[in-house]
């Protein structure tokens, strides 16, 4: 549980893609340790790519990311595992699992072929579950929980796995709004008490800006701009990379940028002529 | 709602009484393998006492009971249980890295390969002795490698899978059927054997490539079985966990053929013993602990009781081992497909 703070991922001139396409195109970008980092962008702007190859999941066709100066592709990928966690878009459960089993899946970066189920290994679980509200849960099926545990269980399972990294890729996609807000405020308590550095991608630009502690915004496979959501949230920034008109606001609740979207209709006169 | 000073239950309650029920199931298979292991020794056509047949196991000269026993019973029992290892252990790996049960190798081809490849060489070229092993293994990974790469386009779907392995395995089945019928010593026996598996005229001399086969092939899977388990949750998920994704594969693959292409070459794809073990191990032993152990002795059951069910509970008729168990796995065949069209999934 002792977070070693400061674990520094890089990506330097990084082009990835599938098959013949490249879909990053000689990217920079530099995560702050112990801080949320949140990634938006338009479809196909390279945002899953970018964390994909950031968690080692594709191979990067030029250039190289980079965890405390080495080459992650180059890296044991259960050492890596180790530092690295990755909540991927749809993981898939086995049928029938309970969550307790799939919580304790987490750990295996920690054990070897010979090591039994070790105190340490018992602690992160219980940790984990209890860090997710999901103690109650542990004896039950995973496929009979609602989305919202659903998602909080897989998180548990990255928390076992105890890295001071932790990637996500869109972790709030296919929740009700109350169980976006839920995961997100998860995601900050994990932040705050062990210091862990996130990085996710996340759709929904409003919350991007609430949650981020810095904000990036990929547009055609390259980081568009990067910084605090002050900064980055602009409506030149979502013009230029979604192509909207819009209104950026101070969100009254937290205090944050807050984007209006601009559209052809239902726009009151004196509004529809700005920008 | 800090995560700091939250009480630890080293072990809580319901999961040690879950992990004590696992624990029992897999004694109660292992006593049902050794009773019908028993069974098979003690009572065919005719009764033999246990004394008896413990004195024969001894080495000791019994009247009557010697050949009946020693030469007839046992190696049929030894090659039963070692190929029922071999299926249900081989098989559950296959359903469980391609994560469908429908996945499993004699449905995919692996079996019929390795069959296609022993009827090759014991028919055709007259060749005897472990090399047919040998052989039947490197036929098995050349069909696992083709049904691979037939079936990889953007990446291994597991549907478009299944099958090119049917077509595969029907291809091989005619092949087998084929070098059978004209083999110049056509044999009803013989082609029984490589249709549809049996152990009429099983040889103790046969089992030490099994042995062998179960050493090492199974040592490499107990070396892999938590990468198999973390390899449930999907590619990118076990790659997060740590799991070398290739290597692993290449490993658990290679240890799943070798075991099915070596009990395939002994006893012939003793039909379905592959494909049912693994369901039957994960509905009795449900979520958590590894079903490798469990879905070899379920395989160990299927082949004992099935080949004592054709040899003696249908008499007067008399079926080999793999008619029985071809008669059980193909209406769980039946029901995996409806369910799958009924429900658009796969597992």
């Amino acid at each position: 549980m002792t977070a070693h703070r400061g674990h520094v991922l890089t990506v330097g001139q990084l082009s990835a893609g599938y098959g013949e396409t490249d879909i990053l195109h000689a990217l920079d970008l530099e995560v702050p340790p112990g801080r949320i980092t949140v990634i938006v962008g338009a479809n196909a702007s390279g945002k899953s790519t970018l964390l994909r190859t950031m968690s080692r999941l594709l191979a990067p066709r030029q250039g190289q990311v980079l965890l405390d100066g080495r080459s992650i592709h180059q890296t044991p990928t259960r050492e890596l595992a180790r530092t690295l966690g990755l909540l991927p878009q749809s993981p898939i459960a086995p049928e029938g699992i309970l969550v307790d089993d799939l919580v304790r899946r987490g750990r295996h970066p920690h054990r070897t072929i010979f090591s039994r189920w070790s105190r340490d290994d018992e602690a992160a679980v219980q940790s984990a579950l209890g860090a997710t509200r999901v103690t109650d849960l542990a004896e039950r099926a995973v496929d009979e929980l609602s989305g919202g545990q659903r998602q909080r269980v897989w998180i548990a399972m990255a928390l076992a796995q105890q890295t001071d990294i932790l990637l996500l890729d869109e972790p709030t996609t296919f929740l009700d709004i109350n169980h976006q807000i839920e995961v997100l405020d998860l995601l900050i308590d994990l932040n705050r008490a062990r210091g862990t550095t996130i990085i996710m991608v996340l759709h929904d630009l409003n919350l991007a800006a609430r949650y981020a502690d810095h904000l990036v915004a990929l547009a055609e496979g390259r980081v568009h701009v990067a910084g605090p959501p002050e900064q980055v949230l602009t409506e030149d920034t979502v013009s230029a990379v979604f192509g909207l008109r819009s209104r950026i606001l101070t969100d009254p609740t937290s205090g944050r940028p807050m984007m209006l979207p601009m559209g052809r209709h239902r726009m009151q006169e004196d509004h529809g002529a700005q920008s | 709602m800090t995560t700091r000073a939250l009480p630890i239950d080293p072990t809580p309650a319901d999961r040690d009484r879950r992990l004590a029920r696992q624990r029992l199931t897999v004694a109660i298979l292992g006593l049902l393998v050794c009773l019908l292991f028993g069974l098979t020794l003690v009572l065919g056509q005719s009764y033999t006492p246990p004394a008896d047949v413990a004195r024969v196991l001894l080495g000791q000269d019994v009247d009557g009971a010697s050949f009946l026993v020693g030469t007839l019973r046992l190696p049929r029992a030894v090659m039963l249980l070692l190929a029922g290892f071999c299926f249900g252990m081989g098989g559950v790996v296959f359903q469980i890295m391609l994560r469908n049960p429908l996945a499993s190798p004699d449905i995919i081809g692996i079996t019929s390969g390795a069959s296609a490849a022993a009827v090759f060489m014991l028919i055709v070229l007259s060749l005897t002795g472990p090399v047919v092993s040998i052989v039947a293994v490197i036929a098995g990974l050349g069909v696992a490698l083709l049904v691979y790469v037939l079936a990889a386009r953007n990446g291994v779907a597991g549907t478009r899978l299944i099958l090119v392995g049917i077509g595969v395995s029907a291809m091989l089945h005619s092949i087998t059927a084929y070098i059978l019928s004209s083999a110049p010593a056509w044999n009803l026996q013989e082609a029984l054997r490589w249709l549809t598996g049996s152990v009429n005229g099983a040889q103790i001399e046969d089992a030490p490539p099994l042995v062998l086969a179960l050493a090492v092939f199974g040592g490499l899977l107990f070396t892999q079985r938590r990468n198999l388990e973390a390899l449930r949750l999907g590619d990118d998920t076990a790659a997060a966990l740590g799991v070398p994704l290739a290597r692993s594969r290449i490993a658990i693959v290679v240890a799943a053929v070798g075991m099915i292409a070596t009990a395939t070459a002994v006893t012939g794809p003793i039909a379905f013993i592959s494909f049912l073990s693994g369901p039957i191990a994960s509905r009795l032993i449900g979520s958590g602990t590894s079903l490798l152990l469990p879905a070899a002795l379920i395989g160990a059951i299927l082949a004992l009781a099935g080949d004592y069910t054709g040899q003696f509970l249908l008499l007067p008729s008399r079926y080999p081992v793999g008619v029985i168990t071809g008669a059980l796995g193909a209406p769980y065949l039946l029901y995996l497909i409806v369910r799958i069209n009924r429900s658009g999934r796969s597992l």
